[in-house]
């Protein structure tokens, strides 16, 4: 953890109140988001027992499985999930603006331009909790490769029409939740826990209404108690018949719940079906969609509160180049959908795992960067590591390069009262944000008290003369940065077709390890 | 029983390995080395011999530094071997010495080497090689360090391989979570080498058995600790290597240890227990004064080479830390006792580097965690793996304590080898060994 974060954990354990970790917003969050808050049934996986789903905050659609055990019930209660779901991720479909992308021309192997179309906004769901990001993959997963009875007659469970479509969105949000800076899936206590530092641990954090309380106790300032008191309350307080006042924002239910209130409700819905009484089944149906709404509610309102405390924050500059990545991400998977492609196969082929993890550690190295150059509270932390230096410049030389046509070379003098990671004789390059672009110089020398000379090497025009303003002037403060300030992504590697020797060849070639069932269990087919 | 012949040992495996290389049927060979075997001497023999066989040879290795090393040894050997540095378009990536050198090619585009008979560049510059004509053999230095991914996005360019590196050091690593791939055989955050046997089982592995850098103080320890199934000995007897000083001892901390190792090849110097920043000042300090004092001293070393005793001069000694900002902190208090030359950095730089002299900040010294990063086992046998003569630890007591309240709890994954040993098992047959060598701090 970075130096900056303890101390700002350490402030919270003193004041008992949260303290910032950012001074912008560092997600894009959408004016219309989604949001999702599942609940899954103990003890069995992947058995949603209900969810709360919607755009509005005043109208949440309430989705409850009175036995979710029930797999024709399950399979129904994904139908409805899709039908309110779907609409949503297909709203953003067809809204598009034409835009450039790069491509491998197969026939010259040249980099080419070609036109093609970017949806011009996306969804953006957003789940309570880490737990819940996992949730919607698991569903995915179970969703995805169900047949329906258009594409297979002869299934004999064939699920409703939208149910494989949003398990493989769902799978396709969970996947891009997974690269860095991402925001088509968010959960709110990972949101929370990057903008502010509580005094607890970073699983406690993992609670939202724990972390809520931390940040904005009941009462604002002037309230009852400290943050930390009322994290204690969210987590641990129950009223007198034993049950949490703050539920856990799921999936996972509070065993007191299970075994007091929903087993009971569950056991006389069951009995009323078993003796075919309608009644008494829609009565004991009503008890326990109460019964989950009751549970549900409190997290989907916290969900919405948490979603306040960050919009009060400005985004932050570059958090929107970000979400361009995202529309495409969004616009790629469309295009995959309407062509006809199968669903995601169940693990990724040598090349594919190989992309991924590509484009996850460039998106790390730029998310980390950009961080960083949006919000001083973040650079102050780069700063504090030596991975950054701020300071006045107090001299400026021209010089320029020994060639036929000389560039600028200027040198640059800044005294800084940060200790960055630079040592006399070894090179060094350092960055500074130059109207939102990157200019490079090179570290040439300490000189006196916290004096460093820098050689300005790029982003000073074409001419013998630099560029009007792009040579920083004397009294100019400065931050550079020793990492780069965008990421570079990494060379094309063979199509899967093309796999090598050493990763078992192409997928499907004799050579490639084919996940054998186990034989020893049977029907291990999945 | 014969007497081990180490120079016999070694000549047997190395004629093995080349006979696979030239002559076998399958298109990979896997060399696993221990530290200082003379895993670069067999990659320019290798090298040589397939060139002289006619075969064009690419050569990957993993950066910059490591090829430009590669190159220059060629040359040494066979200075009329025509050699390509496949560079990157970057004008300082390459090691200007190698301008000088006239059988040598320098070039960032591929295709003005293609005709020579051996092509030198890292894994990330063969990454962009596109389109050319196959090499018919490649060797694979430090494929262990290599990820998976990377040897995925290169293995296109050669028929065959020869895979040399040494298991025991540091794992590749992603600064992303890739845990949803661990189990697969082909997880990209994996080492090159893990892929290239799980899908190649049937693959010749061959060991150089002869650690020709550490003494005969250190091989055995390091062979224990961190090679239990693949054990090496050193090429070198009991007192063959000799460190001694100019200067008596005054009784400190540090010139007390710096006599302990002198006498038998480690010494570790312990500071009082506490939980301390990473950057432990006082811990730093000691390492610093630890390398001033064996200056100071006027050391010297003897090995098995002909000729006198040799001054222990600071190029010839290194400060290994696990992290990047206490490598810094060493450095800065170095400067402040006027010490210049000395090579301080983080294992992960270390690794494949020499010295006769090491001091060793004790990864786990002054925690108050142990984490997977401080238990990896590859981290400690790089810095404990890097002297011909001596080494010197530096930690804060309690730290079997730490060990012990700490077990490993990383995930099993399905499907992922076990390493053995594990960094804890590691870290506490080490530290058990050390202790019987530990020399309270005092100024």
């Amino acid at each position: 953890m970075p130096l900056l974060n303890t101390l700002a954990r350490l402030e919270a354990v003193r004041s008992g109140r949260a303290r910032p970790l950012a001074t912008v917003r560092h997600r894009h969050l959408s004016g219309r988001p989604l949001v999702l808050v599942p609940l899954t049934t103990s003890g069995e996986a992947g058995a949603p027992l209900g969810a709360l789903v919607g755009t509005d905050r005043h109208d949440p659609c309430l989705l409850v499985i009175p036995q979710p055990r029930d797999r024709d019930l399950r399979w129904e209660f994904l139908a409805e999930l899709a039908r309110q779901v779907m609409p949503y991720i297909d709203a953003y479909a067809d809204d598009v603006e034409p835009a450039e992308r790069t491509e491998t021309d197969p026939e010259t192997g040249k980099r080419v331009k070609v036109e093609t179309e970017l949806c011009v906004d996306a969804p953006q769901l957003i789940v309570p909790s880490r737990a819940g990001v996992e949730y919607v993959r698991l569903l995915g997963r179970s969703m995805r490769f169900r047949r329906t009875a258009e594409e297979d007659p002869e299934n004999p469970y064939p699920v409703p029409t939208q149910v494989p479509l949003l398990g493989r969105w769902f799978t396709h949000l969970a996947e891009r939740s997974r690269v860095p800076g991402s925001a088509l899936l968010l959960s709110a206590t990972e949101l929370l826990a990057r903008h502010w530092a509580t005094g607890q641990s970073s699983v406690e954090d993992q609670h939202l209404g724990a972390l809520l309380a931390w940040i904005a106790p009941p009462g604002g300032e002037n309230g009852p108690g400290t943050g930390a008191e009322a994290a204690l309350r969210a987590e641990l307080a129950r009223d007198r018949d034993g049950q949490l006042l703050v539920p856990p924002a799921g999936p996972a239910t509070d065993p007191a719940f299970d075994n007091k209130l929903l087993a009971p409700a569950m056991a006389r819905y069951d009995a009323a079906r078993a003796a075919d009484d309608r009644d008494a089944a829609d009565r004991a149906g009503r008890t326990l969609r109460e019964l989950v709404e009751g549970q549900l509610r409190p997290t989907w309102d916290a969900v919405w509160r948490s979603l306040d405390l960050l919009r009060a924050l400005p985004a932050g500059e570059r958090t929107g180049e970000r979400w361009t990545r995202d529309r495409w991400s969004y616009t790629a998977h469309r295009d995959r959908v309407r062509a006809g492609e199968p669903p995601q196969p169940r693990r990724d082929d040598a090349v594919t795992a190989a992309q991924k993890l590509a484009t996850r550690e460039t998106e790390q190295v730029r998310l980390d960067a950009q961080e960083a150059l949006d919000d001083p509270l973040v650079m102050a932390g780069r700063r504090l590591a030596g991975e950054a230096f701020a300071g006045e410049v107090t001299e400026v030389v021209m010089e320029w390069s020994e060639s036929a046509r000389p560039r600028p070379r200027p040198l640059v003098t800044v005294v800084t009262e940060d200790r960055p990671q630079l040592a006399d004789g070894a090179a060094a390059k350092v960055f500074r944000s130059l109207d939102g672009r990157p200019q490079a110089a090179e570290f040439v020398r300490f000189e006196g008290a916290g004096g460093i000379v820098l050689r300005l090497l790029d982003k000073m025009g074409s001419g013998r003369e630099p560029a009007p303003g792009t040579v920083p002037e004397k009294g100019d403060r400065l931050c550079w940065t020793l990492f780069e300030h965008d990421a570079r992504g990494g060379p094309k590697l063979p199509d899967p077709e093309q796999t090598p020797w050493t990763h078992g060849g192409p997928p499907g070639s004799a050579t490639a390890a084919l996940p054998l069932p186990d034989p020893v269990t049977d029907g291990d087919i999945l | 029983m014969t007497a081990f012949d180490p120079g016999a040992a070694a000549a047997q495996a190395t004629a093995a390995i080349l006979h696979d290389t030239l002559h076998g049927t399958d298109r990979g060979v896997v060399v696993d080395s221990p530290p200082g075997a003379g895993k670069s001497t067999l990659v320019v023999r290798a090298a040589r011999e397939l060139a002289a066989a006619g075969r064009r040879l690419m050569i990957v290795a993993q950066t910059n530094a490591q090829v430009d090393d590669l190159v220059l040894r060629l040359h040494e050997k066979d200075p009329g071997l025509k050699v390509g540095r496949l560079h990157s378009s970057e004008g300082d990536a390459y090691d200007p010495a190698l301008r000088e050198l006239p059988s040598v090619t320098l070039s960032a585009k591929p295709g003005d080497l293609t005709e020579l008979p051996v092509t030198v560049s890292t894994a990330a510059k063969w990454a962009y090689v596109k389109d050319a004509e196959p090499w018919e053999h490649a060797i694979v230095d430090e494929a262990y360090q290599m990820r998976s991914d990377a040897l995925l996005a290169v293995a296109g360019l050669f028929e065959r391989a020869l895979f040399v590196g040494d298991p025991g050091q540091l794992d590749p690593f992603s600064v992303v979570g890739a845990e949803q791939w661990a189990g697969l055989s082909y997880d990209p955050s994996a080492s090159a080498v893990s892929t290239l046997l799980a899908h190649n089982p049937g693959l010749p592995q061959h060991r150089l058995p002869v650690s020709w850098r550490l003494p005969a103080s250190a091989a055995p320890l390091v062979s224990r600790a961190f090679y239990p199934y693949s054990r090496f000995r050193s090429g070198t007897g009991p007192g063959e290597r000799r460190l001694s000083y100019g200067v008596a001892s005054d009784g400190s901390g540090p010139d007390r240890v710096l006599d302990e190792a002198a006498e038998s090849g480690w010494g570790l110097l312990e500071l009082p227990a506490r939980h301390a920043p990473r950057t432990d000042p006082e811990a730093v300090a000691a390492v610093a004064l630890v390398v001033r004092r064996a200056l100071d001293r006027g050391a010297v070393t003897q090995d098995e080479h002909p000729g006198g005793p040799t001054p222990l001069t600071a190029d010839r000694i290194a400060v290994g830390t696990a992290h990047r900002d206490q490598a810094a902190a060493v450095r800065t208090a170095l400067a402040g006792l006027g010490v210049t030359g000395v090579t301080v950095d983080t294992a992960n730089r270390l690794q494949g580097r020499e010295y006769d002299l090491t001091v060793v900040l004790h990864p786990l010294s002054g925690r108050p965690d142990a984490t997977a990063f401080h238990l990896e086992t590859g981290r400690l046998c790089v810095l404990a793996s890097r002297h011909r003569h001596a080494c010197v630890i530096v930690a804060r007591a309690g730290i079997a304590a730490l060990l012990d309240d700490h077990p490993s709890t990383e995930p099993v994954q399905l499907g992922v080898t076990v390493k053995f040993p594990d960094g804890w098992e590691a870290m506490m047959s080490t530290w058990d060994f050390w202790s019987d060598h530990r020399i309270p701090w005092r100024p």
